[in-house]
């Protein structure tokens, strides 16, 4: 078994243990498994069912019903990108356009050399300092293409 | 030592205010970290103690903190970022903060900072009253759904109280999804015990003894915030078995959304609680008889639960005595997109678009001519310059085609295209449909093509006639709101701006 195999049947079965026994525990599950690895390994599906009693189908409906929910490893990094309306009215196009050109992938993509996944966002509450980022956790406001570059690159030296 | 309180806020937080509170600390300040005001173009917003009340500075960056110190914090007028009383400021002063009293003062995760301002005095009266008599104090206030369908509350709460069953629930939708609405995530950040109250007093209220708050994962501050106060609140004998020694029992839990925007929409989000996917039920039964877990629900909006202690502090008279027409109280209006003050005021329905825009929002923030409002989210109306002044109002709205819906306001200056808004609105709705019904599934999608279409000068004429009878469809064959409403923005920027939707050339 590889490491990822084992942290991967690890988070699994502490998610079910904490939080099986909760009215409707699904979605919960998932959201410890996806804190813990990042994403819900497709692999792990089989176990999650077993473990709350429910078809294999139901999870999988469920998993991919969410857009928050990722069935792929992500990158080191993810960087969300608002596209709602507030943020289009202070020109989040623009700085889409940029994210998507200067990363060279597309939403939902996570780079070739595994560092930087892409998302986009409907409304983070940011809406009147738009546009708003993301950047593994951290909010930012008034994300300009020219800002967007200066946060990845103080990031790198960060890391 | 000074006492300074900075927002924890978490627009002030993407502003630098962890900086700056750590800079005062580096000074030798106690800090105290409070929710935001609201006045977003000032984050972050420092404020300090006087014996005429808390004076601010803002916006005020970690670098500002030295020369502050220096110019002697308090002294109002001693330095260039002080703005004086912060009570005392015209974007505030003006406002009539009910529901949003504590919000920016007190710190959100103290149950005795909370005490101390006010709070859970609704909760002492609640528990002096029967059910019935909570439910009809609700009622009386003529508080309406704040969610945007603006039902009246204590009328649900009624449903809910009347049935026969043991186990009930109250759940909190705090699936915030609308683009320019942050007035849920303000108060679960800023003042969240006043959600948490609401929310007991709903459930002694009615016989419920669980709780949820459905809260939006993009909202990770909101969470967190929210936690750390049902732990105090649990501790402090506010919430659990036996309610301030009244026997009353009841629990909360927080659930975490997983970024469906039709989770918002009140069974879809009680599926998404069971952990089904959110996909819409067919009504009737109401969830007030068959919600959550097949039980009678309330299901309320943040605002509307956050509503109810100073209803029940202060009486259904005195909430009531706000507003105008069927629109009582006040509602909490969210400043947002291209203005150059955005922010929270809350007012007592009646004030106009206009002013709204102008008095507080001082106009657009690029400087040009603001052009078109989206009022109520993504599914909510545009309106144009000629309609600003409709007074907030949910029948007003109504009459010109638009809704108050959870009172943001997204404004676009004169550079916005609105075919593009109108395409969006469409794409929008084909990302986020949860696929049970056609109209919205497919319309959504072919609604978008329609508009391609129509801007590429294929048989123009055609495609405005396939468009309208679209719209008709998702209006009237859709089975919620998502679907049902997105003909809303649509229609409205054709109707209002329709030069923009003539055949354009390729650029």
């Amino acid at each position: 078994m590889t490491s990822d195999e084992t942290a991967e049947l690890q988070a699994v079965e502490a998610a079910i243990a904490r939080h099986g026994h909760e009215p409707g525990p699904l979605i919960v599950v998932l959201h410890a498994i996806q804190d813990a690895l990042g994403y819900i390994p497709e692999s792990s599906i089989p176990r999650i069912a077993e473990g709350l009693n429910l078809a294999r189908s139901e999870v999988y409906g469920v998993v991919t019903f969410y857009h928050y929910f990722r069935t792929h490893k992500p990158g080191t990094r993810t960087v969300q990108i608002c596209r709602a309306e507030a943020c289009q009215a202070r020109g989040c196009q623009a700085l889409e356009r940029h994210a998507r050109e200067t990363l060279g992938i597309d939403f939902h993509e996570t780079t070739a050399d595994g560092a930087t996944s892409l998302e986009m966002v409907f409304c983070m509450g940011n809406c009147a300092t738009g546009p708003a980022v993301r950047i593994d956790g951290r909010l930012y406001s008034h994300v300009t293409p020219e800002r967007f570059d200066a946060l990845l690159a103080h990031q790198e030296g960060a890391q | 030592m000074t006492r300074v309180y900075v927002p924890k806020d978490s627009t002030a937080v993407s502003l630098g205010a962890d900086e700056v509170a750590a800079a005062f600390l580096a000074h030798g300040c106690d800090v105290v970290r409070t929710g935001s005001r609201g006045l977003f173009w000032l984050e972050p917003l420092v404020e300090v103690d006087t014996p005429e009340g808390r004076v601010g500075y803002g916006p005020v960056g970690a670098a500002d903190v030295g020369g502050l110190i220096a110019a002697g914090l308090g002294r109002s007028d001693a330095h260039p970022l002080a703005i004086g009383l912060v009570e005392e400021h015209p974007f505030l002063k003006s406002q009539q903060r009910l529901t949003f009293r504590r919000l920016g003062i007190v710190d959100p995760a103290s149950v005795n900072d909370y005490v101390a301002h006010g709070g859970y005095a609704g909760l002492r009266n609640a528990l002096s009253m029967t059910g019935a008599e909570i439910v009809q104090s609700v009622t009386d206030s003529g508080l309406r759904g704040r969610g945007g369908a603006a039902f009246p509350t204590g009328i649900k709460w009624k449903t809910v109280l009347d049935q026969p069953v043991a186990q009930k629930y109250v759940t909190c939708n705090a699936d915030e999804g609308d683009s320019g609405t942050f007035a849920d995530r303000l108060i679960m950040e800023g003042d969240p015990f006043t959600l948490i109250e609401g929310m007991t007093i709903a459930g002694i209220a009615v016989g419920a003894t669980q709780g949820y708050v459905y809260c939006r994962v993009e909202y990770p501050e909101s969470i967190a915030a929210l936690r750390t106060a049902i732990a105090a609140a649990k501790a402090a004998g506010y919430l659990g078995d036996n309610i301030c020694e009244s026997g009353h029992r009841f629990e909360l839990d927080v659930r975490v959304a997983a970024g469906a925007y039709v989770c918002g929409e009140e069974t879809s989000m009680l599926q998404s609680i069971e952990g089904k996917r959110g996909e819409v039920r067919v009504r009737p039964p109401l969830p007030a008889i068959e919600g959550l877990f097949g039980k009678p629900t309330i299901v309320n909006n943040v605002m509307s639960l956050a509503s109810v202690p100073v209803i029940l502090e202060k009486g259904a008279a005195f909430y009531r005595d706000f507003g105008m027409g069927r629109s009582r109280g006040t509602i909490a209006l969210q400043l947002a997109g291209n203005l150059k003050r955005g922010g929270l005021v809350e007012r007592a329905f009646g004030v106009t678009l206009r002013e709204v825009l102008y008095d507080y929002g001082g106009g657009s923030a690029s400087g040009r001519p603001l052009k078109a409002v989206q009022v109520g989210g993504p599914l909510g109306a545009y309106l144009p310059e000629s309609q600003f002044d409709t007074p907030f109002d949910y029948e007003a709205f109504a009459a010109v085609g638009a809704l108050v819906g959870h009172g943001g306001i997204v404004a676009f200056d004169d550079t916005a295209d609105m075919a593009a808004l109108a395409r969006y609105a469409f794409e929008f709705c084909a990302y986020e449909s949860c696929g049970k019904c056609t109209p919205c599934r497919i319309g959504s999608t072919r609604g978008a093509n329609v508009i391609d279409n129509l801007l590429a000068g294929r048989d123009p004429e055609r495609q405005k006639q396939l468009l309208g009878e679209l719209c008709e469809t998702l209006l009237h064959g859709s089975l919620c709101g998502l679907g049902g409403m997105t003909p809303f923005p649509v229609q409205s920027a054709m109707k209002h701006f329709p030069d923009e939707f003539a055949p354009r050339s390729r650029h």
